[in-house]
């Protein structure tokens, strides 16, 4: 296997110094894999995902990103290395449009080249073309999720990193989130996801890693932990959880 | 009721639009209430009364107001300036007193901060050009006749002008550009605004700046419409807020109308009821929206 583009080597993070929710927390992914974070309630996942994205303080451990060491580059700088988030909860910004979204993060890019990548992204998301005017606020969690991943792609990031992107969809956004993310993949984009939705997210990432109290506790291909009873068991509230809203 | 409220109203509204701009932007990114933007306002009163004392001390004549405007050459070219200056008081401000406070205090120790700068600016002012009223000019301006009954001296009619013409050209900025796209993005969620590339702390000192900046010029039209005195900017903090809060907080087009709205409201109130019930309306405004609709005209229920 190549070198992994991403790489965390024992991440100490959390909100308050003293108080790490990640604690220790080790993983890395390969050029085109997709890789999924997972574990119950309150394991670091989230935690984990914020502090590669740089919107958590790091009090030890190193995240290397495409073979530079980012521990302290400041959030808004990792999306110009290539290293995209999309946030679980307000992911989009509501008050603006559909386009504003898209332009707001097209503003890295050389000027010339905003108004393509601009309707790159509405031909890779139709049904966001069709509502470019309309407030993002006003899309569902869906469209809103579409949205949130265009916003991220709209620069040409090398990985994408998503926190819970099923959260709050329907079982048939939750397809149509996750066919994407494939296709994203398709085209060479590194994929590191944080689910509860343990079976979609096992049945989608090539790889997983389960956190327990900010702490790896295993960690193998999706083949292997989709089929292992302890996994389902012990961590994950049983592979029947499906969340459904 | 005489139609003049109108005249009076949309200037009144016009002035207190451009300070109220300033404070939805730095209450909707920072999340506190600057007492000290009516000190901006003063600020920038008195620099552009000083500059235009240099200019017209240093280029004969110009000084002396132009064709029917009590408006001199010195003042114009001094407004721009003395919008710099303001806007480098409220970057000083911040990295003196409120970046120091960010993330570390709780909100309510910001805004008395924001409190005790407002007083210090203004004993400062006060100390340094008295409690006396000055003016940018001694003319005498005569109301002429426009349409439909109304007057207006000549002063005013610019003004009606070039306000407008101002808050447009903010409106274009926060809606058209880059850098206003970031503006509004950091205001609704900074955390997003991070991963999408923005760098947060560049976006809030270009805030400051364009506030600081958009106060000075509603210092100049206070100036030039009624008198320059150290509490000026003080004495409008509330219609600032009723307007700011009117409107929805982080909407720059709300507050424009907020103000517009507490700006006539004021006019109709001095002529209907009398000129002491001015400053009830802006409470008055403030306690209704409190009380009816929270997030304000253009803002989200949250």
């Amino acid at each position: 296997m190549s070198a992994p583009i991403l790489s965390v080597e024992g991440l100490i993070a959390g909100y308050e110094p003293g108080l790490p929710i990640v604690n220790g927390a080790s993983m890395h992914a390969a050029r085109g894999e997709i890789v999924a974070l997972l574990g119950p309630n309150g394991a670091g996942k989230s935690t984990l995902i914020k502090a590669i994205a740089g919107l958590m303080k790091v009090s030890a451990g190193a995240v290397t990103f495409d073979g530079a060491d980012i521990t302290r580059l400041p959030a808004h700088k990792r999306i110009g290395v290539g290293l995209a988030f999309t946030p679980q909860t307000e992911n989009v910004f509501a008050a603006m449009s559909v386009e504003d979204n898209l332009k707001l993060a097209a503003g890295l890019l050389a000027k010339a080249d905003r108004p393509a990548r601009t309707e790159a992204m509405f031909s890779t998301f139709p049904d966001l073309a069709r509502q470019r005017g309309l407030l993002a606020g006003r899309l569902s969690g869906g469209q809103r999720q579409m949205l949130a991943i265009a916003r991220a792609l709209i620069v040409g990031p090398k990985a994408l990193m998503l926190d819970e992107p099923s959260a709050g969809l329907s079982p048939k956004f939750v397809d149509m989130v996750f066919g994407k993310l494939a296709e994203i993949r398709a085209g060479g984009v590194t994929i590191v996801l944080v689910e509860q939705n343990t079976r979609a997210a096992l049945a989608l990432a090539d790889r997983a890693y389960v956190l327990v109290q900010g702490r790896n506790r295993r960690d193998g291909p999706a083949k292997v932990l989709r089929d292992d009873p302890d996994i389902a068991a012990l961590y994950l509230g049983g592979l029947e959880t499906e969340r459904a809203s | 009721m005489n139609p003049q409220v109108i005249v009076d109203g949309l200037l009144n509204g016009a002035l207190i639009g451009l300070g109220a701009v300033g404070v939805t932007l730095t209450y909707s990114i920072l999340r506190f209430a600057n007492f000290a933007h009516g000190e901006f306002i003063t600020f920038g009163a008195y620099a552009t009364m000083l500059i235009a004392a240099g200019v017209s001390a240093l280029v004969i004549g110009s000084g002396d107001g132009l064709g029917p405007f009590s408006i001199s050459l010195a003042l114009i070219l001094s407004v721009p300036l003395s919008m710099a200056l303001t806007a480098g008081l409220a970057l000083a401000l911040d990295s003196l007193l409120f970046a120091r406070l960010r993330g570390k205090a709780e909100s309510i120790s910001v805004v008395m901060a924001s409190f005790g700068a407002s007083m210090a600016i203004r004993a400062g002012i006060e100390f340094a050009f008295t409690s006396r009223p000055a003016y940018f000019s001694r003319d005498l301006q005569i109301a002429k006749p426009l349409a439909f009954g109304l007057r207006a001296t000549p002063d005013q009619m610019a003004l009606l002008i070039v306000a407008p013409l101002l808050l447009i050209g903010v409106h274009l900025l926060l809606t058209r550009t880059q850098i206003g796209r970031s503006m509004r993005a950091v205001s609704e969620n900074p955390a997003l605004a991070r991963v999408a590339g923005v760098d947060v702390e560049a976006t809030i000192r270009l805030v400051w700046a364009l506030g600081g900046a958009l106060a000075a010029a509603s210092g100049v039209m206070l100036g030039l419409l009624v008198q320059i005195r150290p509490f000026m900017g003080f004495d409008l903090l509330l219609p600032l807020f009723a307007a700011a809060i009117l409107g929805g907080i982080g909407s720059a087009p709300g507050a424009f109308l907020g103000a517009l709205i507490v700006g006539l409201g004021e006019a109709m109130t001095v002529q209907l009821v009398g000129a002491e019930w001015r400053a009830g309306v802006a409470f008055l405004v403030l306690i209704a929206v409190l009380l009816i609709r929270p997030s304000g005209i253009a803002g989200r229920p949250t």
